[in-house]
């Protein structure tokens, strides 16, 4: 890529700003590949996946199931299972910082501190048989060399900041004593007991009701204001996606398919299956709304087809799809798209 | 509106709470329908939302009669549902159906896709003469979207989105007049859950079905319903049309779950009003006294501790609130 594609005035510029902004990351992703080696032969998972957090940012990585969004948080976080999974290539930077060749106990010191993560289902996140606040000041005893009655004291701070009421009451509840927002509060307090400076949340909400949803949003959006992290918020959402987040990236069959601003995305979506995701979409504030369908299904990551992996299911597929691998083409500074029709799609909304 | 398909008067289903391995004694109930009256008419979808624990799934296994109610009574053209017994309640179980949640969980892995289809005929026999199974069973999957060549493969070698399809197809195996759909879509990905939506709608046009739908997605709910009921702790709070619930929601509690449901649209953002609800629902088996959304509701009068407001018509339709009223944009009309 030599040039970058300017919306406004339609013509090719050098893409320094692209570099500038990539530059000052907290946390890259650059062609990041892994596959899964199983009995059933070798599953391509990520296929160069590439995106960048700064401070203070929500990046939303959007997909449906299988497109890589929670592979590629754990090769970040450095918590795949080997084997199966096998990285093959690509780099993580955190801070300019080599991640996928720094030692395990580098990575070590970074996870929790550098980079923490949240998980979906905070059940199964939590270990059953310790009491909540034993969890959150384990880390803190371990990490921050913390004596038991001063890390009792910064757990309990941890769980008023994320407003557990009673929290000094709490402190010594197991997780099951908690309702399902409760205790996605707790695992949020959790991570944020090392103070990172990057966020990986992996459909944070997904298991909960709307209410409630709707209440760990907020949290999360207040707390990573405070603090100036970066926020990498995993999700198949549209709608948590369009509240929060202000870049993102779709996901499909292990690639990033579109990337960049999320008012301009959704305003003039560049890729034809992010069109497709938004128009088969049920929408609260739309009657009598025809719900136009994505033909087929994703495709299994064993046989990803030649081309473009969304040249089945798409409605603009020409012959060049079946051939050709789309590669990212920069839109403007901070918009890209996988697509050889991209102009075209974009012209025409 | 002809005369209702399904009458369901103050149904109410109580689970007891049991405590001791030998000698149980019963220490409480959860009051998981606790007095829900509503009808279904012929060829309409009754939408039903409400958060987890607000009884919707119970109320599913009642209408089939997996489980039997407590008090009040379901009747199926004009019939009692509980009162039936052999013949008639075989037939009431070919007239009534229901498609489940997990396309995972819901298929007998052991089985492939014809026996799964159809195994009704087993037992309604009369339906479809045991040489024309196979033919059947290949027009059902055919009818759903599935290759009727695959009807001897197993539910491993499908995905989701094609599971669901099975149980639809399973669904509709004995020709029923009522299905009740419990959280159809809700396991599915965004471009399969529109294509399962999608054949809902068509399979009702086409086989003039009637629908409860159940789920807790506001946005799938009012693609699929003509009317809509809002549960809360085994209560329905609100119950009206797709207009009359969505543009101009009288209940607190729906307009606080309305607002809760994040648009897909960045532009909306800080533009509409969001009612923030605080806390969890309360316990089923120990509700609040009077009005049950009153722990939560920021209305809340003593009034509304003493005396549970019944759900009767305020302001064009029930709303179950001392002090329904409307609120403007709870849901901004996009165009």
């Amino acid at each position: 890529m030599s040039t970058v594609y300017d919306g406004e005035s339609g013509e090719f510029v050098p893409p320094q700003e692209i570099a500038a902004a990539q530059d000052e990351s907290l946390l890259q992703v650059l062609g990041l590949q892994v596959e899964f080696r199983t009995r059933d032969g070798v599953a391509k998972v990520l296929n160069g996946v590439s995106y960048h957090v700064n401070a203070g940012e929500t990046l939303a990585v959007l997909g449906e199931s299988g497109s890589g969004k929670s592979v590629t948080a754990q090769a970040i976080m450095g918590i795949l299972d080997t084997p199966p999974a096998f990285v093959t290539g690509g780099s993580v930077t955190f801070k300019g910082e080599e991640l996928l060749t720094a030692s395990a106990e580098r990575r070590r010191m970074v996870r929790g501190e550098g980079i923490a993560m949240i998980f979906q289902d905070a059940l199964s996140a939590l270990n059953p048989v310790f009491t909540v606040g034993f969890q959150i000041a384990e880390q803190l005893r371990l990490r921050r060399g913390m004596g038991k009655a001063q890390a009792r004291a910064a757990a309990i701070e941890l769980l008023e900041q994320v407003r557990i009421p009673h929290a000094a009451g709490r402190f010594g509840d197991y997780p099951h004593q908690f309702s399902g927002g409760m205790r996605q509060r707790v695992m949020i307090a959790m991570a944020l007991a090392l103070d990172p400076e990057v966020l990986i949340a992996d459909e944070p909400t997904t298991a909960l009701d709307v209410t409630v949803q709707a209440q760990i949003m907020d949290l999360l959006a207040e707390i990573q204001r405070e603090r100036a992290m970066g926020l990498v918020l995993i999700t198949h959402d549209l709608g948590v996606v369009a509240e929060v987040a202000d870049r993102i990236a779709v996901m499909y069959a292990g690639r990033i398919v579109e990337s960049g601003g999320a008012r301009e995305i959704y305003r003039r979506p560049g890729h034809p299956y992010t069109v497709a995701l938004l128009e088969s979409l049920p929408r609260l504030d739309l009657k009598g709304q025809q719900l136009n369908t994505i033909k087929g299904l994703p495709p299994s990551l064993t046989d990803i087809p030649p081309g473009c992996p969304f040249h089945p299911r798409c409605r603009l597929a020409q012959d060049i799809c079946r051939r050709q691998v789309p590669e990212p083409v920069p839109l403007d500074a901070a918009r890209s798209s996988a697509c050889h029709f991209t102009g075209e799609l974009m012209d025409r909304v | 509106m002809s005369e209702p398909i399904l009458e369901v008067t103050d149904l109410v289903k109580h689970f007891p709470v049991q405590v001791g391995v030998l000698f149980k004694r019963t220490v409480g109930h959860v009051r998981a329908v606790d007095g829900v009256s509503f009808s279904l008419a012929r060829g309409e979808t009754l939408g039903v939302v409400g958060e987890s624990g607000c009884g919707k799934s119970t109320l599913a296994q009642v209408l089939m009669r997996l489980e039997r109610a407590t008090s009040g009574s379901v009747t199926f053209e004009g019939r009692d549902i509980f009162s039936l017994r052999g013949q008639e309640l075989r037939r009431l179980r070919r007239d009534v159906q229901i498609v489940l949640q997990d396309p995972y969980t819901s298929l007998n892995p052991r089985m492939t896709v014809g026996d799964l289809v159809g195994e009704p005929y087993e037992i309604h026999a009369d339906v479809a003469p045991r040489g024309e199974r196979r033919r059947r069973v290949q027009e059902l999957l055919e009818l759903v979207g599935l290759n009727p060549e695959h009807i001897n493969r197993y539910p491993h070698q499908f995905s989701g989105g094609q599971r669901q399809r099975i149980g639809i197809a399973r669904a509709l195996a004995l020709r029923p007049k009522v299905i009740i759909c419990d959280e159809p879509v809700s396991a599915l990905d965004v471009s399969v859950q529109a294509q399962v939506m999608n054949l809902l709608g068509e399979l009702q046009t086409r086989f003039d079905l009637s629908y409860v739908f159940i789920a807790h997605d506001l946005s799938v709910v009012r693609h699929l319903s003509t009317r809509v009921a809002v549960m809360y702790l085994g209560k329905i709070v609100e119950i009206g049309t797709d207009d009359q619930i969505y543009e101009h929601p009288t209940h607190p509690y729906t307009q606080a779950l309305l607002s809760a449901v994040p648009l897909p649209d960045p532009e909306q953002r800080g533009r509409r009003e969001v009612i923030r609800l605080t806390g969890d629902v309360p316990s089923p088996v120990d509700p609040p006294s009077g009005c049950r959304f009153r722990t939560r509701c920021w209305k809340a009068q003593d009034l509304c501790a003493q005396e549970e407001p019944p759900l009767v018509d305020r302001l064009g339709h029930p709303s179950a609130c001392h002090f329904a009223e409307e609120r403007p944009r709870i849901v901004p009309t996009s165009a």
